[in-house]
């Protein structure tokens, strides 16, 4: 009797995988029907568990699943196709279209084939996927992949996910688990996941409620984190877009409306420097680092142009310089539109850029914006210590608060004007290189900063990098924390009134210099 | 050959112009000799020449092309390029500019709404012909313009009924973000109207505006984030306009949100405008469109090539407003032929009923009420900037530019 029992379970061991194959097959082949079709094979492959599927479910959602004019479906990898299911080597066929219904399909799928795949990475992945397409089906899976489960943020996801899935179980015990634990997430996701909930439970409306609120509770402070953050990200922006022109405008007391263009040229010199490095794989991702130094120079050497070409004949006449530099910067403009086209360029940004990054308290920021906000602060320690510690520096400290005495002092004062303005220029392309990350690289890149720069500059207080950078984050928070409730539009207009009755009232701005200097 | 005294034609229109205006009323006139003039009037500087120009550039091929098939009525065409540099105002003088300095028998022209609103009064005046490619709000119907471009039910209304079926996603709250002017404005209020009477509560909308060239989307994609947290399937309806898109794509990708969850749906985005994106964040989120360039079918084949040899550069991309242009062309050249003349009320008359087999693959008709009937197709950006047609109509939809979800149009609908 043991025999037989022994024989018959071989039996069934030995026949399940042939049946499965079977099956994985048949049903595999329906990945290349229509899109309701694909999804219930997606669906049906992910219930199967076979291993097999993994590849070609990958492949469907990469669009690196191809099909015959026959059905017969082929998988690429890397440039060559194979028979997807044979796997011998085949001409390439046409690719499987999906749209959104089956991707989502496909992350439940992948989810339950991959939650105990070796790479970390994966099953992370896995847990999100089987989060958002919560199933009751799915908790069995869940429970044992945690029992195994070591890495304690997979663990944390999937926990979240084991919690989704419960609150859709039949057992009642086991939905209000589920609402426990999400109640402790705080996350936006699960405050919808217990809204549905709350639709189909009426009996358990009062454990959801008491989590909705405890994650509203969460999401308020989270909200405000991330709202100041905005604000410091914009306040950046404009610190990095007025920065130059804090030293042109500011210092030199040139009205420089060219300086918007400055910025658009250090964006297009980001987009050769990205073009040149295209080529050479190692060097492709240090393409935005190198960027920075090439804008400053490239920009600086088109301040140095104009300051000695035209500027420095049209001193002490304000009216003129205004004129001139409008006209330079329709100019570079249209001479940039000429030889890059009126079309946008594209500009990739590096892996260590994309996406978010999650702190402590759930507040996530988006990576770009963050680095901008530090390369800002690098930029503005830069350019104070280059004012502060450096020979050029003191020559054009000098300059500015006694062009006589500085001249029999012996300084070459035309020279130190050229230098004073071509580090205005560069910093001005430095910003372009970030805001190529942020913004549109196209010819009118710089129009759109032109005012908000002045009007941070003059809101800092002329003169006064301290000032500027003041200014800059204030205006940010502040056009910020006024968005949710006045919408875009009016957040702006709201801004610019703000100013114009804070110069009424302070005409020399935040930070207005004071003793000889503030003569001038 | 039909000769007609000027100015009969003149008194027909019971125009009450003046003896003043009268100089000004001849350029209006056909000429019926010497080459015909084909005005352009688009952007080629400003905020609006990334879209513009290869519109100018359509126009000039298809000019090209019809020289070499020998004019219309043994005459060669001849194009007159103005630039309008995206100043409203300055579209009106240079319209004013084509009809009676430069005299031309036609004019195709214009992207925004608010462009051709000001030229709107001068092609009445002095009774002048504009083709008008590009889709928009509707709430207009002039004899002398004839809308080559979808109205509110060919785009914005199927796209978001495609939303709320089954393969869209079954969206039941509904974000509208658009930039602040006249066609977001006017479409976000047709489509409020059409998404009360599907039973969507104006608690489930939620309406954003923001300024041309805005770049700082943060806020208000967290907001959408917020929106869509509260226990009903979202999607995102865009109507925002320009080169605003890229940085507003950038941030959804980089705050995760990805098309499965929260899809969105643009009006104004085609294959031109991506190709200033990094796609591969923004595979699945979906554009509304009459015309994809990926459409299979002999005529888009025929339209891609004469693209590709006239413009000589791979990385072009054709689009639905040049596939607009390119249908307006091929009707204008039809009913000239038809009608014997480039006057423009023979031209107008002939126009009514003028059939074309459009690129979009479907036989595109010109209708008394200037507009043409036009199938809707619903893209999904691929990596490769392309769109894969997800879901389109099996027949090409009559207009309705005067929407019936605007309370204000049931009288004229009663009137006639």
């Amino acid at each position: 009797m043991r025999v037989l029992c022994l024989v018959m379970a071989l039996f069934l061991l030995l026949a399940a995988p042939l049946r499965a194959q079977d099956r994985f097959e048949t049903l595999a082949a329906g990945l290349s029907g229509g899109f309701g079709a694909q999804v219930e094979t997606v669906e049906r492959l992910g219930a199967l568990g076979d291993a097999r599927a993994l590849p070609l479910l990958q492949a469907l959602g990469e669009g690196r699943l191809q099909k015959r004019a026959d059905g017969t479906l082929l998988l690429e990898q890397d440039g060559t196709v194979v028979e997807a299911v044979a796997g011998t080597p085949a001409a390439p066929g046409e690719t499987v279209r999906i749209n959104n219904r089956v991707r989502a399909a496909l992350r439940g799928a992948l989810g339950r084939l991959q939650l105990v795949a070796p790479q970390e990475g994966a099953r992370l992945q896995a847990a999100d996927g089987l989060f958002r397409s919560r199933s009751a089906d799915n908790i069995p899976l869940l429970e044992q992949a945690l029992a195994r489960e070591a890495a304690p943020l997979v663990r944390a996801r999937m926990e979240l996910a084991l919690a989704a899935s419960r609150l859709v179980a039949a057992d009642e015990a086991a939905r209000r688990q589920g609402i426990e634990i999400l109640s402790g997430s705080g996350s936006a996701e699960a405050r919808s996941l217990l809204l549905e909930a709350r639709a189909a439970n009426p009996a358990l409306a009062a454990p959801i409620d008491a989590a909705i609120a405890a994650i509203d509770a969460r999401l308020q402070i989270r909200q405000a984190a991330e709202t100041v953050f905005q604000g410091l990200s914009l306040g950046s922006i404009l610190l990095l877009a007025a920065l130059g022109l804090a030293i042109t405008f500011g210092v030199m007391g040139i009205i420089n409306m060219a300086h918007g263009e400055m910025v658009m040229l250090g964006a297009y010199t980001t987009v050769m420097v990205q073009e040149g490095f295209r080529g050479v794989p190692w060097l492709a991702p240090w393409s935005l680092p190198v960027s920075v130094p090439a804008a400053f120079l490239v920009t600086a050497a088109v301040g140095v142009a104009l300051e000695r070409g035209l500027i420095r004949h049209l001193y002490g006449r304000p009216l003129e310089t205004l004129l001139m530099t409008f006209g330079v910067g329709m100019i570079l403009q249209q001479a940039v539109r000429l030889l890059f086209g009126a079309q946008n360029r594209e500009v990739v940004s590096p892996a260590w850029m994309q996406g978010t990054l999650a702190l402590p308290g759930d507040i996530t920021v988006t990576q770009n914006r963050l680095w901008i906000i530090l390369f800002a602060l690098v930029v503005l320690g830069l350019a104070v210590a280059a004012i502060r510690f450096t020979r050029f520096g003191l020559e054009m400290r000098a300059v500015v608060q006694n062009r006589r005495i500085a001249a029999t002092m012996g300084i070459r004062t035309g020279r130190v004007d050229a230098m004073t303005f071509a580090f205005g220029s560069g910093i001005a392309g430095m910003a372009g290189v970030a805001l190529s990350q942020v913004d549109n690289v196209s010819p009118n890149l710089g129009t759109g900063y032109i005012i908000d720069s002045f009007m941070v500059v003059v809101f800092g207080g002329v003169g006064s990098l301290a000032g500027t950078m003041i200014g800059a984050f204030t205006l940010g928070i502040v056009n910020k924390l006024l968005e949710p409730w006045a919408g875009a539009v009016l957040a702006k207009i709201a801004v610019l009134v703000g100013i114009m009755l804070f110069i009424q009232r302070r005409p020399k701005g935040l930070f207005a210099l004071k003793g000889r200097a503030a003569e001038q | 050959m039909i000769h007609r005294h000027p100015f009969s034609r003149r008194a027909l229109l019971g125009g009450a112009a003046g003896a003043l205006a009268l100089p000004a009323l001849r350029p209006a006139l056909a000429q019926n000799s010497g080459p015909i003039r084909v005005g352009v009037l688009h952007s080629l500087s400003g905020t609006m020449a990334i879209s513009e120009t290869a519109l100018r550039d359509t126009v000039l091929m298809m000019v090209e092309d019809q020289n070499r098939k020998g004019g219309i009525l043994g005459r060669k065409l001849e194009a007159v390029v103005v630039d309008p540099a995206s100043n409203w105002p300055l579209f009106a003088e240079k319209a004013r500019e084509l009809l009676q300095v430069h005299k031309v028998d036609v004019t195709f022209g214009c992207w925004t709404s608010v462009s051709r609103k000001s030229v709107l009064p001068v092609f009445e005046e002095l009774n002048g012909l504009l083709f008008y490619p590009v889709q928009y709000e509707g709430e207009e119907q002039s004899r002398n313009v004839f809308y080559t471009g979808a109205a509110p039910n060919q785009q914005a209304i199927p796209a978001v009924d495609y939303l709320m079926s089954d393969d869209g996603g079954s969206a039941r709250r509904i974000a509208l973000l658009g930039t602040d002017y006249v066609y977001p404005r006017t479409t976000n209020r047709i489509l409020r109207a059409f998404l009360n009477s599907k039973g969507i509560a104006d608690a489930d909308i939620l309406e954003e505006y923001t300024p041309f060239g805005h770049s700082d989307w943060q806020g208000i994609v967290s907001r959408v984030k917020t929106f869509a947290s509260q226990g009903k399937k979202t999607a995102i309806v865009s109507t925002i306009n320009g080169d605003a898109n890229v940085p507003f794509y950038r941030e959804l990708g980089n705050q995760g949100i990805k098309a499965e969850d929260i899809p969105s749906v643009a009006f104004s985005v085609g294959e031109e405008e991506l190709a200033g994106i990094d796609t591969k964040p923004l595979v699945g989120h979906l554009a509304a469109w009459n015309y994809f360039m990926s459409v299979e079918g002999p005529a888009n084949a025929e339209f891609k090539q004469m693209w590709a040899s006239y413009i000589k550069n791979p990385k072009r991309v054709t689009n639905d407003p040049m596939e607009a242009t390119y249908t307006g062309f091929r009707m204008w050249a039809q009913a000239v032929t038809q009608a014997r003349t480039t006057a423009v009320d023979a031209v107008r008359t002939a126009m009514y009923g003028q059939k074309v087999a459009a690129p979009s693959g479907y036989t595109e008709q010109m209708w008394e009420n200037h507009h043409l009937s036009k199938p809707v197709m619903i893209g999904e950006i691929q990596e490769d900037g392309q769109f894969s047609i997800v879901h389109k109509t099996a027949d090409a939809i009559r207009a309705e530019n005067w929407s019936p979800f605007i309370p204000e149009n049931a009288n004229r609908a009663k009137a006639g």
